[in-house]
This record gives C-alpha cells, structure tokens and sequence, in this order.
C-alpha cells in the first residue's frame, strides 16, 4: 500500500481544525486498483505498428512467399491477384481518386506501408487473426506491394526495408480537420 | 440473441395459446394492422360494445418472463441488418420511426461490426493501460467498476450513417437512411481518472485505442478528447452492456464518430503521434473531388430528421398530424430546430421536448394540419455553436459526391396526395 502524503495532509489539517469534508478525505490521489502488467504480458498484447515502423518484430518475407499465402488464405475474399471478391480490391486504381469513380487501394489510397502489417498481423485471414508468423506477415506484404508496383518481384521485406517504402499516396490526407466547411444563413 | 429469440418465441406462444386465434391473427399482421384501420378478422370482436376478452380470464403469471421481451404485436420493431460480402462484417439500423423519445432500448441499439459479435468473459477481459506513462496498468473488470462512476446520455452515429445519400432509394425508411444512430444512458469511468491514475509522460498526446474482437479494431484518439470527456463504459440505460454495444467494456467519445468508441476495449496505448491503423487511414476518411482525403474529421456535426411522417408511414386521414423528429450535434446542444412542409421554401420553428443536453438526442416536435397537398418535410438543426445543417447541394459545392462519411444534409420526405410518404432523395 502506497503512503499518500496529500490524504495524511488533508486529514491532520483537517483534524486540527475540529473537521474536515469527509469527500476530500475518502479520495486518495491514487486508487491503487489493478496491478503493474509484467514486460511480457505487454509484449504479448503490443501488437501494433508505428507508422515509422515501431512495432515491427524480427523476420523477413519474399514476393513469392507472399503470394503462396495469398492464394491459400486470401484470396477466397480478394481475388485473383488482390482484384477484388466479395471484400476489398487491394491492387490498381492509381490516378482514380479524383474521378466520378475513385478506386481506393493499397497502391491508390494506403499512405503508409507499416499499416499493411500491423492491419494483417491482428485482423487477417479473416477466418484466422493472429494466426500468420512474422516471416508470413512481411512476406503478404511484399506480395501485395509488388502487384502494386511499389516494389520489385524480388524483393524481402523486413523491419528495417518496410518503413522506407514511400506509398504513391503518402501525401494525399489533410490530417487537420477543416470543418465547419459548409456556412448556411 | 438466440436466448432473446427464444424467450420472444415462448412469450408469443404463450400468448397464443392464452388468446386463441384472435391474438395469432393480429400478431401475424403486426405493424401493418397498427398502420392502417384495425381490422377485426376473428369473432369475438374486442372492441366496444363487446368486453375484451382480455378482461374475462387472467393474464399471463407473474414473472413468466424472467428477461422481458416487447408485446408481440410489437414484433416488427426490430433492427434491420445489412452486411457485405461476409455476414459478420456490416451494419444493422435503429427502427427510428418506430421510436419515441430520446432513449434507444438497448436490443434496438444500431450495431457495426467489423469481425462479428466476439462472446467474451467479463472474469478473463482484461484493459491494459501502457506506453508514455509512469505506472502501466493491467484491469480487471472488478477492477474498473471499483473506480467513481458516472452516467451519461449521449448518442453514437456511425460516420457513415446516411451512407445512402449520393445513391439511395425512395423505398427506403429512416432506418435505413438515419438507423445507425442511437442514444443510451451510459455508465463508466472517466477515462481522465484512469490516465491521472496511471500517469502521463509529459510527450503524450495520442492514445490507440484497441478492440478484443477478431478485428482487434484500432483507432488513435487525441489525448485532449481522452482527458475533456471520454469514458470507459461498461453499461448501458442501466444494465451492462451488451455484446453488440461492446460489453464488458467499450470506450465512449461523446459526439465523435461511432467507429472511435471502441467495443470490447482491451487496450489503450499512449503515445507521442497517431498510430495510422488501418481504419484511420484507408477506411473512415472523406474523399474530396480532388483526390486528397480528409483524415481524423472525428465530430459528428449538427444534424437532424424527422421520424414522424417518414417514408414508409401512411397518413390515413386528412386533419391533425405531430410532426416528430430528432436533432443532435457532436459539438453539444442542439439550439433550435425548424421545420418545412414546402421543401424548404418557408420553416417554422419546433418545440424542443426537454432535457435537452449536449451530444445527445432531442426530440423536437411540430403541429401540422394536413388538407391533403404534396408536401416535402424537412428538418434544420442549429446547434449552440450557432452551425446550422446545411443542404445537400451545400456540402456537395464543398465535398464533392466522394466524400461519403459525415454527410449530415438536411433530409427530405415526399409527401404525396394520396397519403404515402417516401425518400425524396
């Protein structure tokens, strides 16, 4: 059990005085409920990724590593080569969004690649989150990148390489919320 | 759900069996009967002069029903799901036409998940509280219901409510324009009391916050939203939540976007930037007509739709009609709402019903006596900013037809001679 001065200063001073507010008193300055998680309980929980690639674990995956997964555990949702299926398109649509009909991909709209792993590390396959290992993740990553065009067929991802990849989008988002936009009389 | 399912099942047929085919023939017209003139089809008739026959045997036991359900003939009061693709990935709407007030019942609560409803145990959920702070803090639920509790009522809109709106159907109701939008009486912890409790570090501005669903749903929250008026939140217009609202424990962000009150909380991490997650990025941000996308447009601004006449109800009779509606602001009160019945040519200001209170529902209501002419209902909402709802022409000059999330338009009805009402849109 933690000493709190404050309470002991509250409680003497209001001792001297013959009374003191009994809410004041039966606050403390900390409640001291739950307790410290341990450095690998955090570790275990800590899933997710910076966008400057903090987060990312050790390990590397290859294009045609990825693409081996992909048609295994991906794409029943996405489609040959990430084109689409019952879920999300994940390839094509560059120079759509300023049209009548944007396509909003990885490779047209994603502004960060790190988001790729730390989207797919906790949420896919959707039949089985948190299933692929870190070699897997990075290599799902490649494969979706390259059929992009963002990087080569041969190249290996890891947590060093992935945080450096530019995406054609990166500068397409004005974080500062510009509303009220629309004045009515 | 199956339970509710269940026990609704057995409450019906107890019903049933007590009235006989009288009951089974009104249960199975349901709302449609309450729309148009009742109809006696069975005998006996329990209108006057004949004594209901209600009133000549006894009802139902005493706690028949442990958890009570609604009376069946008010079985088609009941959300509406819409998914895509995969059936635990999509939405379901509030049956706002069918609501009074400003409280959403909790099992009519509008729902969006990601990774479906996950069945967690409130004895295994555990929030862990870490990154720039001094103290990391691992809770159990007994834990967090331990800390001083507060209750709030506020509404939570899905920024992608009136998603419909550059490409919707006449058909559709105001459940299926306006339902993802509902309003709980909330019960939690400051989320302040907690971030005191385990002690920012002084470059702290950002907290990720985390979902126990196979989504493991994630969205960054500035730490000035966090320490105004953020509350985790572990139940609902007095009960513990439920499933789909996130129990044991959720995160509330009054008038913030609905995707940002993250479900089945079981993570916060402070840190010094936004995370970028997926649904802040690629999802849940506004597409402009030039291709740039507005990103962390969390508020949810002043906006407004009447649910009484609204597409779907039919106005029988000529004469005295309430119009009803509702009106909310992410930025606090509502101030004043008007009312058109010509398209937006001349309005009238509502009666506001009290309380009116800041994020959350009112119910405005308005006189109207109807002689049988076309008509186009709209609502306008002015908040206590002084931000009035703007047309939909009014946002498209400024957002384009992309953009999608946070259309908040005023919204029009088309009332036609012969009674019907529809979606002008």
């Amino acid at each position: 059990m933690r000493f709190d001065f404050a309470a002991l200063i509250v409680m003497t001073v209001g001792c001297w005085f013959g009374a003191y507010h009994a809410d004041a008193a039966d606050q403390p300055r900390r409640y001291g409920l739950g307790r410290a998680p341990t450095a690998a309980e955090i570790a275990a929980w800590d899933i997710d990724i910076r966008a400057d690639g903090k987060g990312l674990p050790p390990g590397k995956g290859s294009v045609d590593e990825g693409a081996a997964i992909f048609g295994r555990s991906c794409v029943g949702c996405h489609g040959e080569g990430g084109q689409g299926g019952p879920m999300d398109r994940l390839v094509g649509g560059a120079g759509s969004l300023a049209t009548a009909h944007p396509i909003r991909t990885v490779g047209s709209y994603w502004p960060y690649a790190t988001t790729l792993y730390d989207y797919i590390r906790r949420a896919m396959p959707y039949d089985a989150p948190q299933s692929l290992s870190p070699n897997e993740v990075y290599a799902v990553v490649a494969y979706l990148l390259h059929l992009n065009g963002i990087v080569p067929a041969h190249a290996v991802l890891d947590a060093k390489a992935l945080p450096q990849i530019v995406m054609p989008n990166r500068n397409g988002f004005i974080t500062r919320d510009p509303r009220p936009d629309v004045t009515e009389k | 759900m199956d339970g509710e399912r269940k026990s609704d099942l057995q409450s019906r047929r107890r019903f049933v069996r007590l009235f006989g085919a009288v009951a089974g023939g009104l249960a199975a017209s349901g709302r449609a009967a309450a729309a148009k003139e009742p109809v006696a089809t069975h005998a006996p008739s329990n209108v006057p002069p004949s004594v209901p026959q209600w009133m000549k045997e006894q009802g139902a036991p005493v706690g028949a029903s442990a958890y009570g359900a609604p009376s069946p003939f008010e079985k088609n009061v009941v959300r509406l799901a819409r998914t895509a693709g995969l059936d635990t990935s999509g939405v379901s709407f509030t049956p706002l036409q069918h609501l009074t007030g400003i409280i959403t019942p909790n099992g009519l609560h509008f729902e969006r998940h990601h990774a479906g409803v996950p069945a967690v145990d409130p004895a295994q959920h555990r929030l862990m509280i870490h990154g720039l702070v001094k103290r990391p803090l691992l809770l159990t639920m007994d834990d967090i219901v331990r800390f001083p509790s507060v209750s709030r009522i506020h509404f939570i809109e899905c920024s992608g409510n009136t998603i419909g709106w550059n490409g919707g159907d006449p058909k559709w109701t105001v459940q299926e324009s306006h339902g993802l939008l509902s309003c709980c009486e909330w019960t939690g912890v400051p989320l302040a009391t907690i971030l005191d409790e385990v002690g920012l570090e002084k470059s702290a501005s950002w907290i990720l916050a985390e979902g126990a669903d196979a989504a493991g749903l994630a969205r960054s929250i500035p730490l000035e939203k966090a320490l105004d008026d953020a509350v985790l939140v572990y139940a609902q217009n007095g009960e513990r939540l439920r499933p789909e609202q996130g129990y044991p424990l959720r995160l509330l962000l009054p008038g913030f976007e609905g995707n940002t009150n993250i479900k089945w909380l079981r993570r916060l991490k402070v840190g010094d930037q936004p995370f970028e997650t997926r649904e802040e990025t690629s999802k849940y941000t506004d597409l402009m007509a030039d291709g740039t996308a507005r990103q962390f447009t969390f508020v949810m601004e002043a906006k407004s739709v009447i649910t009484f006449p609204s597409a779907g109800h039919l106005l029988k009779q000529k004469g005295f009609y309430e119009i009803s509606g509702l009106a909310w602001s992410g930025h606090g009160r509502i101030r004043r709402v008007d009312v058109s019945v010509d398209g937006g040519k001349t309005w009238r200001e509502a009666n506001l019903q009290t309380p009116i209170l800041p994020k959350c529902l009112t119910r405005f209501r308005l006189p109207w006596s109807w002689q049988g002419e076309p008509a186009l209902l709209q609502s306008r909402a002015v908040d206590e900013t002084g931000y009035v709802q703007p047309t939909r022409s009014a946002l498209v000059d400024v957002r384009g037809m992309n953009s999608g999330y946070h259309f908040n338009g005023i919204q029009t009805w088309n009332v036609k001679q012969d009674g019907t009402v529809s979606n002008a849109i």
